[in-house]
Order: structure tokens, then C-alpha cells, then sequence
């Protein structure tokens, strides 16, 4: 009796919060038929929005990636100079409000600030553009691949490298030979959060955008501007859009969550 | 490949694994590095291999000082005890590997892979995954995978430790018996004395970052240079304030001349085997002697009679 | 290697070694340096940029003020929410078995792959001023409070999960036969077991609802009583005060900063106790 409660009672909360309210925005934007859809997702400044956020996801994404392996590597099995401060420095994106992050990336660039005073002396732009967003985007979506590889890699430990070693292998050829296909599914799940975020950052891209339409807007940013501006089939469109993005990054999640931990090796 | 081991330290933090080693390690031999675990045994392997850098001291490979030469420019095999068996390779690849790295022609790594895994006696588990074989054919792999490169020297850091008692059995003569048709150089780390003993031709004791001993096993068994060694190599008991082997005593019920009168509390039979065990008159540890079943039954020794022990080669305090 | 035979020579001299090659350090240079560039640098910026004669006024003006204790109040109570559904939803899913419990484990991600932005749109269209079910909580405090429970869902459940499904049932068979009740038991084993978990997730849901943005602009209309700091800030950039939005981003971070430090402390704890 109270395991049928308990179980309803749960699976109703998730009902009311998560899925009543996913399955709303498909009923609301398909509310007036498929072609006010196609026509608002195919709308000048809705591709611009749409081509903005993937250029910001192809450049923060492999940089992360890189980064996140390389030093994953190291600090799971090198010696790291200061490693509480490299630790502390990875996770603060993860404890700092997206807001406070574009703030900084804000400060820093802007006119008067440490990089901005030089960037703007020499006539090279960087706030309120593509490029402090993109800044913005690669600081809030660092931490995922190094937190998802380190656990990995100590998990592994280091005799399949050293046998690697042994065997003749230099580090590059230990490293990409028998590293990097040990933890692959790790680096993958990793890439997809990356991704996830990179797509869907708003705060922190939102401070450092100039926000004009059909120019610096990301599709998150757009679906914003169109609410603001009351033209919710457009918002509720890209919103759909981004929600089935995310629900096909989640499959990937799912795919890949169980998989990333180390074949036992018993 | 003869090995020289030249005052070789190293400490790990304020734990010294090695003080000041020095040995020598002849060619074509199987030698066994003995000793309880955390004496620095595996360390003393592991420097050698160049996994691990000495503090001070040098190693040398057939006279040439290799000190500063890493692992992989050694021309060596090491067997890890955990197998460190590629994982997302299949048998066939793991024992290509080294071979791969050395640039070797496809047709020869196809020749000698085949080779080995018939040597190893896994012709049929090439297009396995590690995960899918039992650990005596992951160890067979992982020795496989090692001689594919053909080293001067196999280094094998407690090959058999994670086996079944079974298994470990059926490896070690097959161990030896491989040795006996490839030659090379071999030394393992064992903290198993019945497993040195029996397939080594000579025995490095290591313990508390020392050597204690080496040379043949008949020797360390029979002249042990100190307790450490005797107590290790083989059973061991006290005998007026003695270390000695309970198959040495020699058991009496008349008293003779030397001999310390004891009385008989155990008798246990181990078939062949008859194990008795006696407390000294004057107090003491109790002694176990090794006997036969048939010197029982000449003695017609039971319990609560009284016994006069000697080591005939041992005077008595 | 090392266990019950450490050998402990006392004192030697140390020897001189060759320093280790300087191409070693090249790595973890090149690391550290992108992280302080990257990282580092932008959040010094804003805490010197919020070192002005003006940081207490900013910080205790009386709206900042009431925003900052309402942001405060709004995150602990979804953290509390949390921690009592978290744990509820963790049962469910190890505990309990009916058809689609998979497609439900998954769904719990969600709110982490799902753009902030869309998550208030999401919320918007179900609860706001066209509500189809007639619930309109739009620019209340209410409307706030759901937004950061939809985006911190998954924290605690995740934490609380891997700890149930190590949990020895044995010791709550034992316990029902020694005659306890199942609250009982809920209460003198269960709850013991997991609440560092679901402590360390309900930190985690605090921390990330301090900060949240996204999923509150489109649902609190932004009105003066519903604002959180996050949106302040954000003001204050768009109005050109960036001093005053620094002074509040910083009391933001050091929030955080003492989370994320208790929470360290809890897991070394913890860990020192089951070592």
C-alpha cells in the first residue's frame, strides 16, 4: 500500500514539474499547425541564432576537449604544481552563477579592463561579440570532460601505460594507443555535457552579447528576445528546437553513462 | 644478459623500499627475488626495468650503464602481477603490440604472433577480449605479449600471485619448462619460498630494502647466513634457544648425551607425515618435530611420555 | 606494495639527484597557465572590480539586500524540497519496480540537458498567464521556487541513488526480524546510510539555485519582489554599474566558496569515518 503511494506520489511530482511541462511547449508550439513553425524557425534570425550558437559550440567544445584529456592526464598522473588551486580553479565554473560569469569575462574585456584596455587600443573588439561569448561559453563548459576523465583514469591506473612503456611505446604512442581507448566512453560522455552546455548557455553569453537581432543573438538568446517581444510560435519553435536537442543529447547521456567506467579487469 | 646491480637506494617518501643493493644476476638464469611483501623486492625489479628511477646507485645491462635509460629503450619483458593486459585489445592485439611499435612487416608480426600464442597454448583465443579469459590465460597472454619482442631479459613481478593455488601450479613448471627451451634471462619476484625453491636456479632473499642471501636454493636452505633466511626458506622451531628445522631433530625416549628431555603433548598424523609436538622440562616454547609415520611406530611414541630431543649436528647449550 | 613489513631506516643523508628534466614540466605549466588566463584572471577582475569605496552600500542598499535574502531563503527552500523528493525519487528508482522505471531514471538528466532558457519556457507555457490548467504563478515567488526545482532536480536523487544500491538489505531484513517497524527501520538504518549523500546533493542544488538565471527570467516577470541576485546583476551591467553588480557577484562567490568547502569537509569526514 504505502509502496504504491510512495511510487505515485513520486512519479507525480516528476509528472507536474518535468514532463507535463516538456510536453506543454510541443502542444504550444504546434498549436497553430506545422508551417507558422517552419516559417519562424526558418526566418533570417532564427538561422543566424541557430548558426551564432553552433559556431560557439565548434570552437568551445574541441578546446575543452583537448583540455580536459590533457590535463586530466596530468593530474592523475603527473606531479601538478599547486594542485589544490588547479583543482579549485576546474570546479569554479561549476560553483560560480553563469551571471557572475559573463560579469567577469565582462570586466575583463570590457574598455577599461586588464585585457580590454590593450584590446581596444589595438582596434581588436572582443566584448559584444561572437568572440567574448565564446570566451564565456568555454569557461562555464570546462569543467565537464576533466571531472568525467580523472576519476577514469585513476580508476585504470597507470600499469597498462607502463606495460605500454615496457613494450618499446614512447607517451604519445602509450597515450593514444592504449589511454585513450581505455577511457573513450568517459572523453564521450564528457563531450556530450559539453556540448549540452555550450548550446545552451544563456547567462553568462547574455552579459557579454550586444543582443541584437539577426546578429549576436544564440538560439537561447533568441527564444528570450522573441518572448520579450510577444512572438511566442517563435520563441516556443526555437525552444522546441533546443529541447530536442537536448532530449537526443540525453539518450546520449543514457547510452553512454553505464559505459564509462573501466571494463573490470579480473 | 648478465645484470649488475650497483649500491642501488630508493625511498618512497620516509619509506625506504631499497638501502644500498648490490647484486648481480647471471645470464640465461632463472633467478627469484624472495622476500615478504613490502620488503622491496618489487621495487628492486621495477628499477630495472627502468619503471622506477633509483635514488642513487646504477644498474648495468651486460656491462653498459642503462641508469638513465628509459623503460622502453631496455629490450626487456616484465609480467605484471595484475596482467596489465590491454583491455580494448584482443589477444591477438595485445601480443602484436610491441612488435607494432617496433615497425615490425605485417607478414612477421602475423608469423610470430601466431607463434607465441601456440607457444602459450592460446592458438584458439586470438580474436578474444582480455575480459573474456580466466587469469591463467591472461598471465599466458601477458607472457606472450612479452617475449613477442624477443628481450634479453624477462622480468616477471609476482606472475602468479593472483592465481588460484591450482593454476599457480600448473604455471610454474610450465614457467620453468618454457625457460628451459627460450634461454633468456629470467628473474621473478615470488614471496611464495616453495614457488622459488622449486623452479629458480638461484635465490636473491630480499627484506627491509636488504639482500639477506643469495645463491642456489640448496644452499640458502641449507647454510642460511642468518635466521631471517632459515625461518623463511622453510619450517623452522626452537630448540634450546636454537632455529632449527623440525625434520632435523632427532626424537629419543632414552636420554643421550646433549639431548633436552621434554614431554610429548601432540601427536598429529599427516599421513606419510607424523607431526609431534613437546614442551621442553624446563619450560620454553614447544617444539614441533617432523617424523615419519614408521619412526612413530618404532618409537611407539602417545602422548604424556617423555622424549629427549638433539639436532645431532647442533650441541646442546 | 608497502603493508605490514614497512621498513623504516632512520635518517640517512639524501643524495644529490639530477633535477627532472625541464621538458616534464612543460605540461603542467602550459595547464596551469591556460587555467589562470581562462578562469582565473576574469574572476580576479571582478573581485577587484568590486574592491570600491562603494562595495558595503552596494551590498547593503535595501532592495540588494531584500533580493539577496529572498535569493538565500528561495535556494534553501528548494534545497530542503529537494532533499525530501530526491530521497523519495532515489527509493523509487532502486527500491521499486514497474514498467518504464528506465525511461524514468533517464528523465531525471533532463533538467541538466535542457537549456536554462527552456526550462523557464517550459515552465512558462504550463503555469503562466495562459496556463491551460488555470495555474498562474507567473511573477510570483512561488513561480521562482518551481524554476529552481526543476533545475535542480537531479542532484540529490543522483547522489542518494549509488548509496541505496550499496545498502546491504540483510541489515533491514535483520532489523524486521528483530520486530522494527519499517519507518523504524527507514529511520535507524536507511537514513543514516544516506544522509551525507543526500546532504552532499542538497548542497550542490543550493550552491547551482544561488546562481540559476535562465529559468527565472521568463517566469518571474521580472518584478521587484521576485528578483533574485543573478538578475541584479545583470541589471546593474545593462544600467552600467558594473561596481555594484561585482559587489554582489562577489557575495555570490564566497557563498559558494563556503559550500563548496563545507562540502569538502563533509566528504573527508565521511571518508575518514568509512576509510
Amino acid at each position: 500500500m504505502g509502496k504504491y503511494a510512495l511510487r505515485y506520489a513520486v512519479l507525480g511530482y516528476l509528472a507536474l514539474l518535468l514532463v507535463a511541462p516538456v510536453a506543454m511547449v510541443g502542444y504550444r508550439t504546434f498549436q497553430h499547425g506545422v508551417s507558422p513553425v517552419w516559417d519562424a524557425l526558418s526566418s533570417h534570425d532564427a538561422v543566424q541564432a541557430l548558426k551564432l550558437s553552433l559556431l560557439i559550440t565548434v570552437i568551445a567544445v574541441p578546446i575543452n576537449v583537448v583540455f580536459g584529456i590533457s590535463t586530466g592526464w596530468l593530474l592523475a598522473r603527473r606531479r601538478m604544481p599547486l594542485p589544490w588551486l588547479v583543482n579549485a580553479l576546474i570546479n569554479l565554473p561549476f560553483a560560480m552563477s553563469p551571471v557572475v560569469v559573463g560579469l567577469a569575462v565582462f570586466v575583463l574585456y570590457s574598455r577599461t579592463g586588464w585585457i580590454g584596455t590593450y584590446l581596444f587600443s589595438h582596434g581588436i573588439p572582443v566584448l559584444f561579440t561572437w568572440k567574448a561569448m565564446t570566451i564565456a561559453t568555454i569557461f562555464v563548459s570546462l569543467p565537464f570532460v576533466v571531472r568525467e576523465v580523472v576519476p577514469v583514469l585513476e580508476e585504470l591506473g597507470s600499469e597498462q601505460e607502463q606495460a605500454a612503456a615496457v613494450l618499446g611505446a614512447s607517451t604519445l604512442q602509450s597515450f593514444f594507443r592504449v589511454t585513450l581507448p581505455a577511457i573513450r566512453w568517459a572523453v564521450v560522455y564528457g563531450t556530450i555535457l559539453t556540448v549540452a552546455r555550450s548550446l545552451g548557455e544563456y547567462g553568462a553569453v547574455n552579459i557579454v552579447s550586444s543582443n541584437i537581432v539577426g546578429q549576436s543573438l544564440t538560439l537561447p538568446l533568441y527564444v528570450n528576445n522573441r518572448i520579450n517581444q510577444l512572438d511566442p510560435t517563435a520563441a516556443y519553435s526555437a525552444g522546441l528546437l533546443l529541447a530536442v536537442i537536448s532530449l537526443l543529447i540525453l539518450v546520449g547521456m543514457t547510452a553512454f553513462s553505464s559505459r564509462r567506467h573501466v571494463e573490470a579487469d579480473k | 644478459m648478465s645484470i649488475q646491480v650497483r649500491d642501488v637506494s630508493k625511498s618512497f617518501g620516509d619509506f625506504h623500499a631499497l638501502v644500498d643493493v648490490t647484486a648481480d644476476i647471471e645470464p640465461g638464469h632463472l633467478t627469484a627475488v624472495l622476500g615478504p611483501s613490502g620488503g622491496g623486492k618489487s621495487t628492486l625489479l621495477r628499477i630495472i626495468a627502468g619503471l622506477e628511477t633509483a635514488d642513487s646507485g646504477h644498474v648495468l645491462i651486460d656491462g653498459k650503464d642503462v641508469t638513465n635509460v628509459p623503460a622502453r629503450q631496455r629490450g626487456i619483458g616484465f609480467v605484471f602481477q595484475h596482467y596489465a593486459a590491454f583491455t580494448h585489445m584482443t589477444v591477438w592485439e595485445n601480443v602484436a603490440f610491441g612488435l607494432k611499435i617496433a615497425k615490425t612487416s605485417k607478414p612477421r608480426i602475423k608469423e610470430r604472433v601466431a607463434e607465441l600464442l601456440a607457444l602459450v597454448h592460446l592458438d584458439g583465443f586470438a580474436s578474444r577480449y582480455p575480459a573474456e579469459l580466466s587469469g591463467g590465460q591472461r598471465q599466458r597472454m601477458a607472457l606472450a605479449r612479452a617475449l613477442a619482442v624477443e628481450p634479453g631479459l624477462l622480468l616477471l613481478d609476482e606472475p602468479f600471485g593472483a592465481l588460484d593455488v591450482k593454476v599457480r601450479q600448473e604455471l610454474r613448471e610450465w614457467l620453468r619448462r618454457l625457460h628451459d627451451e627460450v634461454h633468456t634471462t629470467t628473474i621473478f619476484v615470488t614471496h611464495d619460498q616453495e614457488e622459488a625453491m622449486e623452479i629458480a636456479d638461484r635465490i636473491i632473499v630480499v627484506n627491509h630494502g636488504r639482500i639477506e642471501q643469495s645463491g642456489p636454493p640448496e644452499d640458502l636452505y641449507d647454510r642460511p647466513a642468518n635466521d631471517f633466511v632459515m625461518s623463511f626458506l622453510g619450517p623452522v622451531t626452537t630448540l634450546g634457544g636454537q632455529l632449527v628445522r623440525p625434520h632435523d631433530i632427532h626424537v629419543s625416549t632414552r636420554p643421550t648425551t646433549g639431548a633436552h628431555r621434554a614431554t610429548l603433548e601432540r601427536v598429529v598424523s599427516l599421513g606419510f607425515e607424523t607431526r609431534i609436538v613437546a614442551t621442553p622440562a624446563g619450560g620454553g616454547e614447544p617444539v614441533t618435530v617432523q617424523l615419519t609415520r614408521n619412526q612413530v611406530h618404532e618409537l611407539a611414541l602417545e602422548v604424556g611420555d617423555t622424549v629427549y630431543l638433539n639436532v645431532p649436528h647442533v650441541a646442546a647449550a | 606494495m608497502a603493508d605490514t613489513a614497512l621498513a623504516r631506516v632512520p635518517g640517512r643523508p639524501r643524495r644529490w639527484s639530477l633535477p627532472r628534466p625541464v621538458v616534464a614540466g612543460v605540461g603542467p605549466g602550459l595547464s596551469v597557465l591556460y587555467l589562470s588566463l581562462l578562469v582565473g584572471l576574469p574572476v580576479a577582475a571582478v573581485i577587484s572590480q568590486s574592491a570600491h569605496h562603494t562595495f558595503w552600500s552596494s551590498v547593503t542598499q535595501p532592495h540588494t539586500r531584500s533580493v539577496l535574502e529572498f535569493t538565500v531563503l528561495v535556494a534553501l527552500g528548494a534545497a530542503v524540497i529537494d532533499a525530501v523528493t530526491g530521497v523519495a525519487l532515489a527509493w523509487v528508482l532502486v527500491r521499486d519496480d514497474f514498467p518504464g522505471k528506465r525511461i524514468v531514471n533517464a528523465l531525471i538528466d533532463l533538467p541538466f540537458a535542457l537549456p536554462t532558457i527552456v526550462a523557464g519556457l517550459v515552465l512558462l507555457s504550463l503555469y503562466g498567464p495562459s496556463s491551460p490548467v488555470g495555474v498562474n504563478v507567473a511573477g510570483t515567488r512561488i513561480a521562482v521556487l518551481f524554476a529552481l526545482l526543476f533545475v535542480t532536480l537531479p542532484f540529490v536523487t543522483r547522489a542518494v541513488q549509488p548509496v541505496l544500491l550499496t545498502l546491504e538489505r540483510d541489515v533491514e531484513d535483520a532489523a524486521a526480524c528483530l520486530g522494527a517497524r519499517p519507518w523504524t527501520i527507514f529511520r535507524r538504518i536507511i537514513l543514516p546510510a544516506i544522509l551525507p549523500a543526500t546532504l552532499t546533493g542538497a548542497s550542490l542544488a543550493f550552491a547551482r539555485a544561488l546562481g540559476e538565471f535562465g529559468s527565472v527570467v521568463l517566469i518571474s516577470g521580472n518584478l521587484p519582489h521576485t528578483e533574485i541576485a543573478s538578475q541584479v546583476i545583470f541589471q546593474d551591467v545593462e544600467n552600467g554599474v558594473p561596481q555594484s553588480a561585482a559587489a554582489i557577484g562577489v557575495v555570490l562567490l564566497g557563498m559558494a566558496l563556503v559550500i563548496f568547502l563545507l562540502l569538502a569537509f563533509l566528504t573527508r569526514r565521511n571518508a575518514a569515518r568509512h576509510g
